[in-house]
């Protein structure tokens, strides 16, 4: 609509738009459905050397200019090695693309932090810790879990290169509106350390579906939210793109300021607090505002999580079993299929125990769990114990000053003493873009995202858990129920 | 971008939900640095085994669908990463039309950029399509927005400002530049 009542009651993501419109599409043609396209501003740009080098070679040979390189900032993460940095790069591919966006920025004059900066990382933990992602912004990267950001009641959401040059040429996006879908998480936990943000993701994907979110923005609410760090929140916004939605909201509060508070690219003083005062009056969703679908979980049951399974909806109870394709598909023929050949890829049979999967590899990193408190909570089960001697087991944090402030707290002895590997930081093993790949039939235990077949290398099968779940399985070669240990 | 034109193809079916954009073009072809050339690893690890053979369970393999332009498939098409390469692999194929009863949202926007028509039809419609003998044409008509076989002729929707573009082969970022005006005000106005 073309004029915004005052009176209207409105999601906080109808407010973060309404602060964005540049061109009303209605303005322009309007569709069957009387939704045009809407001219959109976006704030804020995060680039990585995936997805952008053909967006700078079309600005290049076009004349293009970046309109706004204070907006955009950009790091190595995707292809980047994890091992020893003081090394030649092997992939000479890699090597070519790393540089060729060194070369794109520094020709742009955007910022970047270099593979030798100590604010390298993965995109999605950099822009947060650096304060570059705010409340109340539109945040785009060429990246889906661009979704990580709407913890902080950003509207932030994955593009595709061509858009990336959109951005880079005009500072806006072509969008239809999408619709708001309300998450409530009730209840409480009962433990947790052992019962993390990851395992509530998990089993909302499970609820509504790998496309249960697409054409929404869903906002989580409720007093478990309110009561989880910025991180915690940031691991549920993160796997919103698992939904199928276009991105994740939690409304900023008390917990969002502080956390904000100072960072490098932060507003400072009283400018700051100016703002926060806005940010808390206004970015919330009204009373009596209209969400197109709602959701509620409970966590007072909520057990750990771990995906059985070739999509992120495909998880059970660590207490369950593998489920027969009829269980799964619940009537659904193509669903059935879907998990028949699912366990075929996952050489698992139905009704096998969870706890009885053994694994090869584990991997605690990727924008979902890659954080300090990731690694804190990791090694509360690590501390004195042994790696198996069948599993290898990596940890990548997920920026540099991630690693560096856990090495002050001594994580990194820890890991290294049960026999972990200590990397630097990268997306790494969540896409094996980089060295570090599953080998064929390799099983892991794995902090990403992404279940998808081949997705941490070529046959290899992931299992979707919690850093602490992670952890304790590498001690003991298989998934274990956690809340036995902490 | 090339103006899209009327289409007159026979259809690849692939009947599976929830295909996934790593299946699409897996990450180890994410490298390089232009748009083009990424067809021969579409589905790359589906249509080849580990020793890099052609596999024969998989339906791209089948010499009778070679050098098709319309690929029929289920729910949730294109989902996960946001990988472009996804579209321009399958157009570098020879895919023009994806028909779908839902696509994930960012293989959905992608799909314009490189000139590729998604098309989103009722289950009912697209179960209709999968019936069809494998030798049938249909012709895929953006500007009546009409798929038609010799027998039947379904309509479909299409957001107008995205058809229209298809349709001239508009550069969508010429456009957008068209109104620095808009934008330059915005800025001002929000203090951006």
């Amino acid at each position: 609509m073309d004029y915004i009542s005052p009176s209207m009651q409105r999601t906080l993501f109808d407010k973060i738009w309404d602060e964005h419109i540049v061109v009303n599409g209605n303005q322009i043609e309007k569709d069957s459905n009387g939704l045009g396209q809407t001219l959109i501003y976006i704030d804020r740009h995060l680039v990585h050397e995936v997805t952008s080098p053909q967006a700078f070679e079309s600005l290049h040979q076009r004349g293009r200019k970046v309109r706004r390189p204070d907006s955009t900032i950009a790091t190595v993460d995707h292809n980047v090695p994890t091992n020893d940095r003081s090394l030649p790069m092997v992939d000479q591919t890699s090597k070519i693309q790393i540089e060729t966006l060194t070369r794109n920025c520094r020709e742009f004059g955007i910022t970047i932090f270099d593979i030798d900066s100590p604010y390298q990382g993965i995109v999605h933990v950099i822009g947060p810790e650096l304060g570059f992602t705010l409340p109340g912004t539109t945040i785009v990267c060429g990246d889906s879990h661009t979704s990580t950001h709407g913890a902080f009641g950003a509207f932030a959401f994955g593009i595709g290169t061509t858009e990336v040059e959109h951005v880079l040429a005009t500072q806006c996006l072509w969008m239809s509106k999408p619709k708001s879908f309300l998450v409530n998480i009730e209840g409480t936990r009962r433990n947790p350390h052992a019962i993390t943000s990851k395992d509530i993701i998990l089993s909302i994907i499970q609820k509504i579906g790998i496309d249960g979110g697409t054409g929404t923005v869903l906002e989580y609410k409720g007093k478990l939210i309110s009561e989880l760090s910025m991180e915690q929140r940031m691991t549920i916004c993160n796997m919103s793109i698992e939904a199928g939605a276009r991105a994740g909201l939690i409304a900023p509060d008390e917990t969002t300021f502080e956390y904000l508070r100072g960072r490098k690219y932060a507003p400072k003083g009283e400018y700051y607090e100016e703002l926060v005062e806005s940010w808390r009056n206004n970015l919330k969703s009204d009373p009596n505002s209209v969400f197109h679908k709602i959701e509620t979980l409970n966590a007072d049951q909520l057990a750990p999580q771990v995906s059985w399974g070739t999509n992120p909806s495909m998880v059970s109870d660590v207490t369950g079993n593998v489920p027969h394709p009829d269980e799964f598909a619940k009537g659904n023929e193509n669903e059935r299929k879907l998990a028949i050949r699912a366990l075929q890829y996952m050489d698992l049979q139905p009704g096998t125990p969870i706890t009885d999967i053994k694994i090869d590899r584990v991997f605690i990193g990727s924008c979902t769990n890659s954080r300090l408190e990731d690694l804190i909570e990791a090694s509360l089960v690590v501390k004195g114990r042994k790696v198996s001697a069948q599993v290898r087991a990596m940890i990548v944090p997920g920026s540099q000053q991630v690693k560096i402030q856990a090495e002050k707290l001594g994580l990194n002895k820890i890991f290294k003493e049960a026999g972990f590997e200590w990397r630097e930081s990268g997306c790494s093993m969540c896409l094996g873009m980089n060295p570090d790949i599953l080998a064929p039939g390799e099983r892991c235990a794995s902090t990403s995202n992404r279940n998808f077949e081949g997705r941490q290398g070529t046959g290899g099968r992931t299992h979707l858990v919690s850093p602490i779940m992670a952890a304790a399985a590498a001690i003991q070669g298989h998934f274990v129920d956690v809340r036995e240990w902490v | 971008m090339d103006s899209f034109k009327t289409i007159k193809s026979k259809i690849t079916p692939l009947d599976i939900i929830n295909v996934d954009t790593d299946q699409i073009i897996p990450k180890q072809f994410l490298k390089l640095v232009q748009k083009t050339g990424y067809g021969n690893f579409l589905f790359y690890d589906w249509r080849f085994d580990q020793k890099n053979k052609l596999r024969n369970d998989f339906i791209l393999n089948d010499p009778k669908y070679a050098e098709r332009s319309i690929l029929l498939t289920r729910e949730n098409f294109g989902c996960g990463s946001s990988r472009e390469h996804a579209v321009w692999a399958l157009f570098d194929y020879g895919f023009r039309v994806i028909i779908a009863p839902s696509f994930a949202d960012i293989f959905f926007n992608n799909c314009f950029k490189t000139g590729m028509l998604p098309i989103v039809l009722e289950s009912a419609e697209i179960d209709y399509f999968f019936s069809l003998d494998s030798d049938i044409y249909v012709e895929v008509n953006l500007m009546e927005q009409t798929l038609s076989t010799d027998k039947k002729i379904i309509n479909f929707k299409i957001d107008p400002m995205k058809r229209r573009m298809l349709l001239e082969g508009t550069d969508e970022i010429d456009y957008t530049l068209q109104l620095e005006d808009r934008i330059t005000n915005y800025e001002k106005r929000y203090h951006r």
